[in-house]
């Protein structure tokens, strides 16, 4: 509607104008690839069970609905308590970083940005480690613990950063950015030696590093997703903002935008739904970087459209990524990610004609 | 100068760096729909005291009033209801079409949550049909020359539809054509709709002939205040500016 009642003349960008203006389609399109990546996720694996089979148990765990197909007690423990709940924390971790990643750009008026720039996932990571390190073992106190550390992390190191960085406005960012460099140097060194003092817990914390979905339960998905998703929709709703914020913080304040306090909001919304994600996955890079880009590419800069089309890209691609990292020999997703994710950015780099400021 | 009454006042309004006082104590009231030009050289203050009395900058000391009410009382989207500005020249992180970047100029009147409605969409249309940009649409606005870019941050100030516009060196980009183009579209605005229009103006002659009141900031303060005729003499623009007043022809002979 915005892009249709202005623009009776399509024909100057073909393709890609028809599609910005029909982010709708975008979005149906993106959510079949994400139905049909939840029913490949869970299918395939060490052992395979037929689409049939899969869509069976699902529909019969959640809705209770039969449709008179029969499958084994095995397959049902396969299909439900490992590898649903693993597809779907993998969608809603990859939602929550395409999401951030998406805010982070905005926020910071640059499409390098994403959750790793201010050093947010390095905190996140090292909260989550300092709460491993942590003698609890009543279960449930752990993984709010583990939650409450690693938000605390994130929160504190995007905070830090901005405060030693300058908030970025005035030809600011480039000090920004590498602030968020040096911050994020630190953190890391600090949880190699977090690593290096665990002892037993050496191994899960190395894990937060190589960023892998091994530790996902439903347990924990419960704690995470409406963190994750609450997150992701308060973002969603102060999209205008972010719209907003992309002319500069004066620009912004002219146009009734109250920048300190929005940036701030938008800054926690976005800590948050990077670190209740790291908690259970660990380190997962380039979907915050890749995501965002593409759909932007597809469906112009405006944050309404963006968002909500990042968040389902996002799941889409971290399932994926995990199904091939979990079909290659569960191998970490993180590694995954990397390995597809840096090259397509790079290719991405090299067909964009625009220029990038920093 | 102001017959009727201040639409937005500062008083005594100081803004100082440290100890540099960048606005020393000026005291500028702009009275609804008046079409005032704010001039002086580089370092005068003239940004500064925008920015206070856009409520952006709080000032050291002294007070703004907009509509009455002391600015810093007032809700920063009513203030930008109240208040368009037409900011120096931005960089936009991302491409951006043009008709996206004006619709920004609703952001002070959409409802949360809604998005733009039908008079939103007319009145982005409108504004860009006024200024001229209406070719312009679906271009990214990062494609665009800097003057185009000038229009269309016009172009987001007229879309915000608000009583005041004020704007920081207009013409700084454009050519001498675009130049008259936008003066006669401030002319229009104040005339037409009634808008009250503060400009920083760089140009003299430019001020002179559109602008009937013109206002001169020198050292952070207001030195003269008035019909151009009496405030860019012969004796101001040696004293003020610093040049041979030969050098710069104004047409306020002729008024």
């Amino acid at each position: 509607m915005a892009a249709g009642a202005l623009a009776p003349d399509l024909d100057s960008h073909g393709v890609a104008a028809w599609v910005r203006g029909r982010p709708v389609v975008v979005g149906l399109v993106a959510t079949v690839v994400l139905l049909v990546s939840i029913v490949l996720g869970v299918g395939l694996g060490s052992v395979q069970i037929g689409p049939n089979e899969t869509v069976g148990v699902i529909l019969w765990k959640t809705l209770g609905v039969r449709i008179g197909l029969d499958w084994s007690a095995a397959s049902e423990a396969i299909i439900w308590d490992l590898r649903l709940p693993r597809v779907l924390t993998a969608m809603v971790i990859g939602s929550g970083l395409a999401v951030a990643g998406a805010t982070f750009q905005g926020l910071l008026r640059n499409p390098l940005a994403d959750p790793y720039v201010l050093g947010t996932a390095s905190g996140a990571a090292l909260g989550a480690a300092i709460a491993v390190l942590i003698p609890v073992q009543i279960v449930l106190i752990e993984f709010g613990l583990l939650h409450a550390f690693a938000f605390a992390g994130a929160l504190l190191s995007a905070y830090v950063v901005f405060r030693l960085g300058g908030s970025g406005g005035a030809g600011g960012l480039t000090r920004l950015l590498l602030t968020g460099y040096a911050v994020g140097s630190v953190l890391a060194a600090l949880l190699t030696m977090a690593m290096y003092v665990s002892g037993a817990d050496l191994r899960q914390i190395f894990s937060f590093l190589l960023g892998g979905l091994a530790g996902a339960s439903w347990a924990r998905l419960v704690v995470a997703a409406p963190l994750i998703i609450g997150a992701c929709v308060l973002m969603m709703v102060r999209s205008r903002s972010l719209d907003g914020l992309l002319l500069g913080d004066a620009a912004a304040s002219h146009l009734g935008i109250d920048v300190r306090h929005e940036r701030g909001i938008l800054l926690a919304l976005a800590s948050l739904a990077t670190a209740a994600g790291v908690a259970i996955s660990g380190l997962i890079g380039f979907v915050g970087l890749v995501v965002p880009h593409v759909v932007r590419l597809v469906v112009g800069p405006a944050a309404r459209r963006v968002l909500p089309i990042s968040a389902i890209v996002g799941a889409a691609l971290l399932s994926a990524a995990d199904l091939v990292a979990r079909l290659v020999g569960d191998v970490p997703v993180g590694v995954v990610m990397a390995l597809l994710g840096a090259p397509f950015f790079l290719f991405l780099l090299q067909r964009t004609r625009s220029s990038y400021e920093l | 100068m102001t017959a009727v009454a201040p639409i937005l006042a500062a008083h005594d309004v100081t803004v100082a760096y440290g100890d540099r006082r960048v606005v020393d104590a000026a005291t500028f009231e702009v009275g609804g729909g008046e079409r005032v030009a704010l001039v002086g050289p580089n370092g005068a203050g003239k940004s500064s005291l925008l920015r206070a009395m856009t409520g952006v900058l709080r000032p050291s000391s002294g007070s703004v009033h907009l509509c009455g009410a002391p600015i810093d009382t007032v809700e920063r989207s009513a203030v930008a209801r109240t208040i368009a500005v037409v900011p120096e020249l931005i960089q936009l992180p991302f491409e951006m079409p043009v008709h996206e970047v004006v619709a920004l100029g609703r952001l002070p009147h959409e409802p949360p949550f809604t998005g733009l409605r039908t008079t939103d969409h007319l009145a982005v249309a409108g504004a860009m049909d006024r200024v001229g940009i209406a070719h312009l649409a679906h271009r990214d606005v990062r494609e665009l020359s800097m003057g185009e870019r000038q229009l269309v941050f016009i172009a987001v100030a007229v879309a915000q539809s608000a009583q005041i516009l004020v704007l920081d060196e207009p013409t700084a980009h454009l050519d001498i054509r675009h130049q008259v183009d936008v003066m006669e579209l401030l002319v229009d605005l104040n005339q037409r709709d009634g808008t009250t229009v503060v400009a920083v103006l760089h140009d003299l002659a430019l001020a002179a002939h559109f602008f009937p009141r013109v206002a001169v900031l020198s050292g952070g303060r207001i030195v003269a205040d008035g019909a151009p005729a009496a405030t860019l003499g012969p004796e101001q623009i040696r004293s003020v500016f610093g040049v041979d007043p030969a050098l710069v022809r104004l047409p306020v002979g002729a008024s």
